[in-house]
């Protein structure tokens, strides 16, 4: 099964205490596609969201932890969370203090290997 | 048996042919389970013939066994193979040096300095050897990959021991602890200053998101889950654990070991 990008972000979207979720291109951290609730600035976040990515990148592999497969900011606010899906788009999400994590991650994992 | 000991031994255990047989070697020594290191390297080195660190990791608990003769043949067998191999300069440094062969010492030392010129442990013993200091007081090849002489541990204590946790000032200096990659080499350094600036980015994209101050930065990679953290407003820590490891585990292992470093900093680093 396939998902064009719309579709794989609502599915994101849709998941309780989601503000936002969007793919991004890892290489210059330009926005794809997105699905931001309002107030939140996508460009900026994608920009940074990839630059993180990248670096943690490069700290798993110097670790010899392999290439990273999700990647969680926890704050005291709210999360963010990053999972590489293919041709280099990473898909990213952002959500509340409260949402579920775990199941964030699986849909995550989910629709990343399903987008196109 | 610690739980990255029994993780290990279940990951060789399911692929006979992985290379954690190098972590788990080096951890095994780590604990001072020389005759289970043994077995481990020793299988190591009949399954992988060509590789040097399998000949370095055996050299090391040979060494540990005081079978010095054997160590160097394991050592040269890591040359051949691989000219450059840090381990295998350092170990022939310290055996020539305690069959006292000065020159040899030095020569072996400065090839390991020219491998890694960011090893404190190899920077030091050059120098005693240099001055003529007894090398035995330098910890030098002797001691586990990931506990380098002249940088303290805190952490072991710590569930599935004191390895593979690392404290940076927001620098990228490191302050204490190490972390070993698959073939058993300290990348502390390296690593150190890459959750600096990982921590730095976090800073600004938390504070982009209006999400308040990060607390922790998950990485789950293919084989090992990284967690990065700040004990404190000037210090960041990076734990690594097998994937083998719960993430939420992670996260309580995590915030003990934050709470071991600020310990450890305002104790004055001792």
């Amino acid at each position: 099964v396939t998902l064009p990008f719309r579709e794989a972000l609502e599915q994101i979207t849709r998941i309780r205490g989601v503000r936002g979720a969007m793919l991004v291109a890892g290489d210059d951290g330009l926005v794809v596609a997105e699905a931001l609730m309002e107030g939140i600035r996508g460009n900026a976040v994608a920009a940074l969201a990839a630059s993180l990515a990248k670096r943690l990148r490069k700290a798993a592999e110097a670790a010899g932890g392999g290439v990273p497969r999700f990647l969680h900011l926890q704050a005291r606010g709210g999360t963010l969370l990053a999972v590489p899906a293919p041709d280099g788009i990473l898909l990213v999400a952002v959500g509340d203090r409260d949402v579920n994590v775990g199941l964030l991650r699986l849909e995550m994992r989910r629709v990343a290997e399903a987008v196109v | 048996m610690a739980d990255d000991i029994k993780a290990m031994t279940a990951e060789l255990a399911r692929d006979p042919g992985s290379l954690v047989f190098l972590k788990l070697g080096e951890a095994l020594r780590a604990r001072g389970q020389i005759e289970a290191a043994t077995r481990i390297a020793a299988s190591g080195v009949v399954r992988h013939p060509e590789l040097a660190p399998a000949h370095d990791l055996y050299a090391r608990v040979l060494v540990d066994q005081g079978d010095f003769e054997r160590a160097y043949h394991e050592w040269t067998v890591a040359l051949e193979l691989e000219p450059r191999h840090f381990g295998a300069h350092k170990g022939l440094g310290f055996l020539c040096y305690r069959w006292g062969d000065l020159d040899g010492a030095i020569e072996h030392l400065e090839l390991a300095l020219a491998a890694d010129p960011t090893d404190a442990t190899v920077v030091q013993a050059l120098q005693r050897v240099r001055e003529g200091v007894d090398l035995a007081a330098v910890a030098l090849p002797l001691a586990p990959a990931a506990a380098p002489a002249g940088v303290a541990s805190p952490w072991d204590a710590l569930e599935g021991g004191g390895h593979d946790v690392l404290l940076a000032d927001r620098r990228g200096l490191l302050l204490a602890g190490s972390v070993c990659d698959r073939e058993g080499r300290n990348v502390g350094e390296e690593l150190a200053a890459e959750i600096a600036v990982a921590a730095q980015e976090a800073d600004r994209t938390a504070r982009l998101l209006d999400l308040g101050e990060w607390r922790s930065l998950l990485v789950e990679g293919e084989t090992m889950n990284l967690l990065v953290s700040r004990p404190t407003g000037q210090t960041v820590l990076l734990l690594a654990r097998d994937r083998a490891v719960p993430q939420g585990r992670l996260a309580v292992l995590a915030e003990r070991a934050a709470g071991i470093a600020r310990a450890w900093l305002q104790a004055g680093r001792t």
